[in-house]
């Protein structure tokens, strides 16, 4: 990863749809150059997924998200690796990430109503082997989400001067 | 009562700012992309708003003195010193104001008397006219051309010379062109302002914003310090816009006339502001100016991008090298930057603002700002790609 690299990411993080001719212009490389980089970081990964960040408010339908502090027990040979991989195995499980502190796993939950995640919680993840204990949190409102702010009514106003 | 009759003949002469009517007009439609504002969309370095309610909070609610704060001007003359190479006197050489607006307003208050003649490129940034005028003075426009790049070029310079000729304004980086003067340039024109015995304005308000090279001040030259009055200030380099601080630099004589003026009508720039001011500057001075690095490689790569797609699109748009602006030429679709910008918000809901709101050289031109993030550029960009076309084929 060098910083031509580093740049390209850093548009396509933004805006995945930018052509190669457009990144090429802004960070001063040719076009052949910018594709040859975008192809060989998805050749190796580093370039995993071109995805859209939708605004679930305006969607309509009814959706919530939960984010579940899990307390496990680790086991001796792969401390926490196999409890994680067990419970990201579940379509209703958006993200796992081990966390330092009071708690050693955050698990996000997107589902239709409350119900239909506490039921996933309660029949599924709080009776897996090694799960000591869930702390649920529903979030409520989203202000920014993705590094996109979502509640527009905070945007600022810039007036058009003299 | 007819109020108007009241008015001073110099007020009345004043024509409503180009840019305001239009974006009046603007202001009727719903959902608008706008690229008018010439202000950056960054905000200010979180350290500087910190350092500003810090003095808020230990009560440092007073008048500062006429010129500022003394810690700031002398981090002025310390910025002076390392970005242009300029020696100036915090003490008596230098002038804290409310943005470089009132510093271009007092300059040419403190030096113009009825019927001099003030020389101001054009296209340029709004003020200068209306502020001429009301100082009692006369501007004489300079053409400045596409095919110069923008430039002052020294055979316009002789021309706009009279013997009423007294000072010159230089604003450089430009608004709206996004022109600059290289040194070699400036070189090519000191002569002749130094034979002509002009004095010069310099407003320097985007020398942090160049993308090619380092800004050089016309003050740097041979001979052209005691000669001029150099303006800048925070609002574009630091994002301080809302703020309201800006400076003079000029020899004692200047400095103290201005301070003059200054005292009656302002008494100081505001406290708050000017605590903000110093600590953007002395963090920025001590650490590699790394807030305005960070802001000017944004604007770069917004530049690069509308620069080639304002091109492929068939609109021939000269690369700017400073400010925040791009300036296409839209007379080739046969309109007037005033047709085109008029046009494009009626069918495509964009706003550019129409060329000739910066003087009669304009007028074949759209100012574009690029203080807009990468997003709405890019949305911009694909409407006003659509317009060129339905233009082409109508015509
Ligand atoms: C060329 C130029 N000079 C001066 C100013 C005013 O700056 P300030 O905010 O410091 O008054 C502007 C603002 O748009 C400008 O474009």
């Amino acid at each position: 990863m060098d910083k031509i690299d580093k740049q390209i990411l850093d548009i396509l993080k933004n805006d995945s749809r930018f052509s190669a001719k457009s990144i090429a212009s802004m960070i001063g490389q040719t076009e052949d150059v910018v594709a040859q980089r975008v192809a060989d970081m998805e050749e190796s990964g580093v370039l995993v997924k071109y995805t859209t960040v939708v605004n679930s408010e305006l969607t309509g339908d009814d959706y919530v998200v939960a984010l579940i502090e899990v307390k496990v027990t680790p086991q001796s040979t792969h401390g926490f690796d196999n409890i994680a991989r067990e419970i990201m195995a579940y379509n209703e499980v958006s993200s796992v990430y081990l966390m330092s502190g009071a708690y050693d796993l955050v698990v996000i939950v997107e589902g239709k109503s409350i119900k239909n995640v506490s039921s996933f919680i309660s029949e599924k993840l709080s009776v897996m082997d090694n799960v000591i204990s869930t702390a649920t949190h529903f979030i409520l409102k989203k202000y920014k989400s993705e590094g996109i702010v979502l509640d527009k009514e905070n945007s600022k106003k810039r007036e058009v001067m003299i | 009562m007819n109020q108007e009759k009241y008015l001073s003949k110099k007020v009345q002469s004043i024509k409503p700012s180009g840019i305001r009517k239009f974006f009046d007009v603007a202001n009727m439609y719903k959902d608008i992309i706008s690229l008018g504002v010439g202000e950056p969309d960054f905000d200010t370095p979180w350290n500087a708003r910190e350092a500003a309610v810090k003095s808020i909070r230990k009560g440092f609610t007073q008048y500062t003195s006429n010129s500022g704060l003394l810690e700031l001007r002398n981090k002025i003359a310390k910025y002076q010193k390392v970005r242009c190479g300029l020696d100036y006197d915090a003490q008596d050489e230098i002038l804290v104001t409310v943005g470089a607006s009132e510093a271009i307003d007092l300059a040419l208050r403190a030096l113009i008397d009825d019927g001099d003649e003030v020389i101001i490129p054009d296209p340029s940034y709004v003020s200068y006219m209306p502020c001429v005028v009301m100082a009692g003075g006369s501007p004489v426009a300079v053409k400045c051309e596409l095919k110069d790049k923008f430039s002052l070029t020294p055979d316009n310079l002789r021309k706009a010379i009279t013997p009423k000729s007294k000072v010159l304004i230089l604003p450089y980086p430009n608004n709206p062109t996004g022109a600059i003067m290289t040194k070699k340039q400036l070189e090519e024109i000191a002569p002749i302002i130094i034979e002509n015995d002009l004095v010069v304005i310099s407003d320097e308000i985007y020398s942090e914003l160049t993308y090619g090279g380092d800004h050089v001040s016309i003050a740097s030259l041979e001979g052209m310090q005691e000669r001029t009055i150099l303006i800048n200030g925070f609002s574009k380099a630091f994002a301080m816009t809302g703020w309201r601080v800006g400076y003079v630099c000029a020899p004692k004589p200047f400095t103290k006339a201005i301070y003059k003026i200054h005292q009656y009508g302002i008494m100081c720039a505001p406290t708050a502001s000017q605590y903000c001011a110093l600590e953007a500057l002395s963090s920025n001075l001590n650490e590699d100016f790394k807030d305005v690095v960070e802001m000017r490689n944004q604007y770069d790569m917004r530049r690069r991008y509308l620069v080639q797609e304002l091109n492929d699109m068939g609109l021939e748009t000269f690369e700017p090298q400073g400010a925040f602006y791009v300036f296409p030429r839209v007379s080739s679709l046969g309109m007037t930057g005033e047709e085109f910008a008029s046009e494009l918000i009626e069918k495509k809901r964009v706003a550019v603002v129409p060329g000739d709101a910066f003087g009669e050289s304009g007028k074949d031109f759209v100012r574009i700002s690029y203080a807009y993030s990468i997003e709405s550029l890019k949305k911009a960009m694909t409407k006003i790609r659509e317009f060129v076309e339905l233009k082409r084929i109508q015509k």
